[in-house]
């Protein structure tokens, strides 16, 4: 039918990459084309009466009509009927988007100012890119490490909030093979709008592949410095000179300097001092150029990285001198 | 004819100088008051609206940075919330108008009314005060725990909206009263226009929900000045019942928003189409009842937040029935103008306009009160686009409808027609095209609150951007429309719109206390025969 598929084409909606959105889709191109209907009639009616009974004289005299019992029966009752309608549809749909198979194959996923960390039961690790084979139900179980947070992906209609102190859950079933956006859509400050994933679906083959390996493996601890440093630390620290308006200490020249800190005290940057630093941020505050302190704002990365990551990051770190 | 009246009194020279004004117990004055503190709160959460469009115009970062944006988005819907639209109609028509329509000399606690305006004008002065410590960027919600976290002014804004809140509770209680003690003789239940009606649905909201939001906001500031641990994870709270605190205040707080410009437009349908209502008593009840079922909705702004499936799907199914005497409403107003001697006069040209707007934001909020389709659009543009229909296009095209309405009563001074149909042009044009595209963004995928945009979201925002700007010009030249109305307009009748309801039947502007003899009320208050 040309008028379903224009209506179809005309939803705006992302690419289904579920069952699920299949589903909502037909629910929610329904309700567009009973809106559609409803708006016509309200403000096609006002239009026509505003026209049709505009004000001849000043002496016009006008219907005295105070109410119509079945007439307002009919449009309290009309809507009440759609509406319950309309409930059950989505309702049923709910139901399905929150009731995971107990075979799913479950991701944790973790939330933290600004990116999305997933952990394979496996071991294997991923920051900001989450892979999954196709035509197998991934269950998530969501958490986070600072503040609020919420997983949303446009193409599967699925959001869930991440909320520190408590799991939440999300699944989902992708048929089709390809790259879907994830965003995060509750609001957790400064580079909220930054806070981005992606999903990419493959095959089951890929997927074993993909698990098996190591992303490092080949890579010069340097090579594996600069891969982290562009996943976790470049939201805040620069490699440039420190600005008066940067939030975090600039990583240029940092290694084997004397840094000076928030209680007075100092230190010379080194190994120990880069690790504790990763691991434990609040242990020493460093101070700012101008003598103050920066705000303690980093959250600890103790248990999401490793030990050859450390030492990546540490290597990538005596690179930076000018 | 009392001899005051003679000699051309009225409540404007009763007294003279600032300081009888605000010390002023008359509650036409404290209208005007909370008139003019409105509409300069609402210049600057307008001047803010722009600036946030302005930066989205394209992707990147155009004219400020991402924390200047943060709290660009906070301070416009702060004060957009709690210090022009909460306040705006029955703070300001409400105050002037319903002891009028009820026949009363004043409000039945005087002092009290003058003390929520001073309640307001404190509570804005707090708030301004975070600004000496670098703003606030929590967004209107001030959601936990990052509002527990950040490093800035929040504390001040959220005592600020605490003390603001007094404001509302006090002109709630105020009305209340006045409603049931003050009518005038024959002044039934029934006999009362629908603006007292909306005004005192939304007068009992704001009594028992508004000391909701003032105990959520204290438990907040104990936990960031004290360390108490109520919604902080890690000092043992729950962030979720933050939010549950929060909009158990400020889902009734939505319809505080637009009861009272349902209730304008229900005079201004009658009075511009010369005819008796639609379906009295089925307006009056769906106010009540919206407001009662209002108490019980708070949820569906927590569809994804890890609350139970099962309360999910209670909440959306409770949220759909509060679609059915909206619908009510809807209807009657669109059967009033059957048969009717309408006049196509600036306020009802802004009634016309909120009705197409509300139905387009009524039926999107069925679409959101749908659980399965919720989740999908949460916390997207579609949202954004929905609230903005419903609250610029419902509830401050019923304020400038009313305005302009009323203005000839206020001041006996008319406002030039035919600029006052140019800002309706403008408000209503720019309006919808900053706000259509937004659903379109949102059923895309578009976050809400993102301080930059992916290039695929580019094309619409452009044309968002300038559709806000046209809306921005309109405001504009409406605030000179009615300053220049103020003082030089000509002068108005007692009643130039040939309406029915009790202020057109005294002077304009009205003497100081209403009326020369109290009214004696025979009839309803839409009897055109």
């Amino acid at each position: 039918m040309f008028w379903l598929n224009k209506a179809h084409a005309s939803t705006f909606m992302p690419p289904q990459g579920t069952e699920i959105a299949t589903q909502y889709d037909s629910l929610y191109e329904f309700i567009v084309i009973a809106s559609l209907i409803s708006c016509v009639l309200v403000i096609g009616g006002l239009a026509m009466f505003v026209l049709k009974y505009k004000r001849k004289s000043e002496t016009d005299k006008t219907a005295y009509i105070t109410h119509d019992t079945r007439l307002e029966f009919a449009w309290s009752f009309i809507p009440f009927v759609i509406f319950l309608v309309v409930f059950g549809w989505g309702t049923y749909i709910y139901v399905q988007m929150r009731k995971a198979p107990d075979n799913a194959f479950e991701v944790h996923t973790f939330g933290q100012k600004w990116n999305w960390d997933f952990v394979y039961k496996s071991g294997k690790k991923s920051s900001g890119l989450m892979v999954v084979p196709v035509n197998t139900p991934i269950k998530l179980i969501i958490s986070s490490r600072d503040v609020l947070h919420s997983f949303y992906v446009p193409a599967f209609r699925i959001k869930q909030d991440a909320v520190p102190g408590r799991y939440t859950k999300l699944w989902f079933e992708a048929n089709k093979v390809g790259d879907y956006q994830v965003f995060c859509t509750e609001y957790c400050g400064k580079d909220h709008s930054n806070m981005l994933a992606k999903i990419k679906v493959v095959t089951n083959e890929e997927f074993e592949e993909w698990l098996q390996n190591n992303p490092y493996k080949g890579l010069a601890a340097t090579e594996i410095g600069a891969q982290v440093y562009a996943a976790k630390c470049v939201a805040c620290h620069q490699k440039s000179a420190e600005q008066a308006s940067s939030i975090a200490p600039s990583f240029l020249n940092l290694f084997g300097k004397t840094r000076q800190f928030a209680d007075g005290s100092s230190t010379t940057a080194d190994e120990n001092y880069i690790r504790e630093s990763i691991l434990n941020p609040n242990a020493k505050v460093a101070k700012r150029i101008s003598g103050e302190a920066f705000s303690p704002i980093m959250p600890a990365f103790a248990g999401q990285l490793s030990d050859e990551e450390l030492m990546g990051i540490i290597e990538f770190l005596k690179t930076l001198k000018e | 004819m009392s001899a005051s009246h003679a000699e051309g009194k009225n409540y404007l020279n009763w007294e003279k100088g600032l300081w009888s004004w605000l010390t002023t117990f008359d509650h036409k004055r404290i209208g005007i008051l909370y008139m003019i503190t409105v509409m300069v709160f609402f210049a600057v959460g307008g001047t803010f609206a722009m600036l946030i469009r302005t930066e989205l115009f394209s992707a990147g970062p155009n004219i400020m940075d991402a924390n200047q944006y943060n709290q660009s988005m906070t301070f416009h819907g702060a004060i957009m919330v709690f210090m022009v639209i909460i306040p705006g109609i029955p703070a300001f028509l409400g105050n002037f108008f319903l002891p009028m329509h009820l026949g009363a000399k004043d409000v039945a606690f005087p002092r009290i009314n003058l003390i929520s305006w001073y309640c307001l004008i404190v509570g804005a002065a707090i708030t301004l005060v975070s600004l000496i410590y670098n703003g606030a960027d929590t967004g209107w919600t001030f959601y936990t725990p990052y509002s527990i976290e950040t490093d800035n002014g929040t504390s001040w804004v959220v005592f600020g909206a605490f003390v603001m809140g007094f404001s509302s509770i006090l002109t709630g209680l105020n009305f209340i009263v006045t409603t049931h003690k003050l009518r005038a003789p024959g002044m039934t239940f029934f006999n009362m226009p629908l603006f007292v009606w909306a005004l005192y649905s939304t007068a009992v909201l704001q009594v028992l929900a508004t000391p909701v939001l003032g105990i959520t906001l204290l438990l907040l500031l104990a936990e960031r000045t004290m360390g108490v641990g109520i919604f902080d994870p890690a000092l043992g709270g729950d962030p979720v019942l933050f939010q549950h605190f929060f909009w158990f205040y400020s889902h009734p707080a939505v319809y505080i928003m637009i009861l009272p410009a349902m209730g304008v437009v229900s005079e201004l349908i009658t009075a511009f189409s010369r005819k008796v209502i639609f379906g009295y008593k089925a307006i009056a009840f769906s106010s009540v009842g919206i407001a009662v079922v209002s108490f019980f909705v708070w949820g569906h702004h927590m569809f994804t937040s890890g609350q139970s499936e099962a309360a999910g799907i209670l909440f959306s199914f409770i949220t759909m029935l509060v679609g059915v005497p909206t619908a009510i409403k809807t209807f009657n107003w669109v059967a009033t103008l059957y048969k009717g001697s309408i006049r196509f006069d600036s306020p009802l040209l802004f009634a016309l306009g909120f009705l197409f707007l509300f139905t387009i934001g009524g039926v999107t909020g069925i679409m959101l009160a749908t659980i399965g389709l919720n989740i999908h659009f949460h916390d997207t543009y579609f949202v954004v686009a929905h609230f903005h229909y419903v609250m610029v296009g419902g509830t401050l095209m019923a304020i400038m409808g009313g305005i302009y309405y009323w203005l000839p009563k206020m001041f006996g001074r008319m406002y030039n027609e035919f600029w006052a149909r140019i800002t309706f042009v403008l408000i209503f044009i720019g309006f919808n095209v900053t706000f259509f595209p937004q659903f379109i963004l949102g059923a895309m995928g578009m976050p809400r609150r993102y301080f930059d945009y992916l290039p695929a979201f580019e094309s619409l925002n452009k044309i968002s951007t300038f559709g806000a700007w046209t809306i921005g010009v309109g405001f504009v030249i409406a605030l000179f429309v009615i300053v220049i109305a103020i003082f030089k307009g000509e002068k108005a009748s007692d009643n130039p719109w040939g309406a029915k309801t009790l202020e057109w039947t005294t002077a304009s502007p009205p003497p100081h206390e209403n009326f020369l003899e109290t009214p004696v009320v025979t009839g309803g208050p839409y009897e055109f025969r």
